[in-house]
């Protein structure tokens, strides 16, 4: 054990040592989070409609035609009261919801008909982006039945993100692009550092075995993250007011599963690598860069060509993402995140086991 | 052939042999090394020493054959022989970012020593080679052959039985190099078995026996001046490049 903890000691000196890496590390979170406080746009395609007809007349009948054979939009399904909408957007089976009144075609003809649309604001570009899609399209076909001005009125009514903040949208994404970066970049940064320097042999060669070699590296780097995690959470909040609805507890679980999957892929990709430079090259091109772009952080999963779209399934920050944004923004806790929380477990379980052997196989 | 090591031999191969898929890196060595000796582990570069040596260091199972280190069977007691041996290799091996005393601290850690223990031998160590100024310093900025006489001694702090140097005194000058040779006869006199690689052959004069390895077999094994006889030679460097090039005159 002392040969461990001295182990352990001398990273941690490391650490603290290169005081220029380790306050960017530090700081990072919170510039970031700054600079994504300003919302990135995205468009979108395919949006998913529900709409709810209580009445079923003509004029309803044909509005729902509209929504259907509009190539931006996707009608999933007819409800005939409101009771309907909130379970399915919360099941993430639609993104919008057009609430016709009873008697629609009555109304219509007194001009009185107001429709109100419900999006799910957990997404904050899309569902704005949503929102006037659906608009445009109930005033193009107000304007098509009458010929006049349009007289039907859109009410907008976010759930789970009332004031539409796109700060509460990416806080999550930036969660785990941090945690990736810390726990993956940067222990295979310091494993390769080994390499290059020889100093790596000489571990080696001392009773120290390989398994407390990478416990010993990767130790330090979650505290670092977790720092990271509650950094970013508490700037988050501190000055967006973003806030984390359901269980920290659960939150922190599942923060943690992912620091060890991204830990073992750091220490796959330098097991792999010869020195820094190709395991910094591998670790953007290969974790970071999905994280950004593959994850639904930036761009909405749904935005993304159809055959990239599978790709997203085997990034971990897909499903942590999933998670955060469930925990923080609506609230659900482990009854509807079970499946999510297995997967990182599974991915955690193989890629710990397959980096411990890659380590052990490259020592041969 | 006695099927048993000798009981006193440091280090003891009996046809150790590695192969990787239809290569074979080492073939069948055999050989002993006596307890305070000074062994040179000679050969070109691929002509598997490297392989040998992580063998005997218990970092790689041999394909066939055995040996032992300290006593201990490097196949079926590793962690044995990595706890008696010292290593020190080609590469600077200490950390640039750490200072003298942290470095020194760290590997004592890793040998299990304990913390008085440590202070004990870091100071005696520190005053014997004129360092005991930079233990606060950082290793980075001392100059090369500082570090590497720094190395030999962090090696040596836990007192192995036997110490591997592989290539010690690659690119230091010739007076460090001499003032190393020096570490390395005080080291051997308290009992510690060298076993030392090298590409310098006046350095290969300075060890008690010499083994050359061509292509992963042992092609020579003796002393200096029997090897010199053999080859009918007046020089290490005659004999080395009779047995790497034997179709080439020797100058």
């Amino acid at each position: 054990m002392t040969a461990f903890w001295s182990f352990v000691r001398k990273e941690t000196r490391h650490i603290l040592r290169d005081r220029q890496t380790l306050a960017v590390l530090l700081l990072m979170p919170v510039a970031m989070v700054l600079l994504f406080g300003y919302a990135i746009r995205t468009d979108v395609e395919g949006v998913r409609v529900l709409v709810v007809d209580p009445s079923r007349d003509v004029r309803s009948t044909d509005l729902t035609q509209a929504v259907a054979s509009t190539t931006a939009l996707r009608l999933v399904g007819v409800e005939a009261s409101v009771g309907g909408v909130e379970p399915r957007l919360r099941a993430g089976e639609a993104d919008v919801a057009l609430v016709l009144p009873v008697d629609f075609a009555r109304r219509y003809a007194r001009g009185t008909a107001e429709v109100l649309v419900v999006s799910d604001g957990i997404n904050a570009n899309f569902a704005s982006s949503a929102e006037s899609y659906v608009r445009t399209l109930v005033q193009q076909w107000s304007a098509s039945q009458g010929g006049g001005a349009p007289i039907v009125r859109t009410a907008v009514r976010m759930r789970f993100n009332p004031t539409l903040a796109s700060e509460n949208l990416f806080v999550p994404g930036l969660l785990a692009f941090v945690l990736t970066l810390v726990s993956a970049l940067m222990t295979a940064i310091s494993i390769a550092r080994e390499k290059e320097s020889g100093t790596m042999e000489v571990l080696l060669v001392s009773p120290l075995r390989p398994l407390q070699i990478v416990v010993g590296k990767v130790a330090p780097y979650l505290v670092l993250a977790f720092v990271n995690a509650l950094t970013a959470l508490a700037v988050a909040r501190l000055v967006f007011g973003v806030p984390v609805r359901g269980s920290v507890t659960l939150l922190l679980v599942a923060s943690l599963l992912f620091v060890l999957v991204s830990l073992a892929l750091g220490v796959l990709i330098s097991s792999r690598v010869p020195d820094q430079r190709t395991a910094m090259m591998s670790t953007l091109l290969g974790l970071l860069i999905p994280t950004l772009m593959l994850t639904g952080f930036i761009f909405p999963i749904a935005s993304l060509p159809g055959w990239l779209q599978p790709v997203t399934n085997v990034v971990p920050a897909t499903w942590y993402i999933i998670i955060a944004r469930g925990v923080m923004l609506k609230g659900i806790g482990l009854a509807v995140l079970w499946k999510e929380l297995l997967i990182l477990t599974v991915m955690a379980i193989v890629l710990l086991a397959a980096s411990a052997r890659s380590l052990k196989d490259r020592l041969e | 052939m006695n099927p048993n090591p000798t009981p006193d031999a440091a280090v003891w191969a009996r046809d150790l042999t590695r192969t990787f898929g239809t290569f074979t890196a080492v073939d069948a060595i055999s050989f002993e090394v006596a307890r305070g000796e000074v062994f040179g582990f000679l050969g070109a570069n691929g002509a598997g020493k490297t392989t040998a040596i992580k063998m005997l260091t218990g970092l790689l199972a041999p394909t066939s054959g055995e040996a032992t280190t300290a006593g201990y069977d490097v196949a079926k007691e590793p962690d044995a022989v990595k706890r008696r041996i010292g290593y020190m290799s080609q590469r600077f091996a200490l950390y640039d970012d750490l200072t003298v005393a942290e470095n020194v601290r760290f590997y004592g850690g890793v040998y299990g020593l304990s913390d008085d223990a440590i202070e004990t031998r870091m100071t005696n160590a520190l005053e014997t080679l004129g360092f005991a100024h930079v233990r606060r310093e950082r290793v980075g900025r001392l100059p090369l052959g500082w570090k590497q006489k720094l190395a030999f001694s962090v090696a040596l702090l836990h007192e192995p039985e036997v110490v591997f140097l592989d290539e010690p005194t690659g690119g230091v000058d010739p007076v460090t190099r001499r003032q190393f040779w020096e570490m390395i006869y005080a080291a051997a006199a308290r009992g510690t078995t060298v076993f030392v690689t090298t590409h310098y052959m006046d350095e290969a004069e300075y060890c008690d026996r010499v083994s050359i390895m061509v292509a992963g077999r042992i092609a020579a094994l003796g002393t200096p001046s029997e090897l010199k006889q053999q080859f009918d030679t007046d020089s290490m460097d005659g004999v080395f490049v009779k047995l790497v090039r034997p179709d080439r005159p020797t100058a």
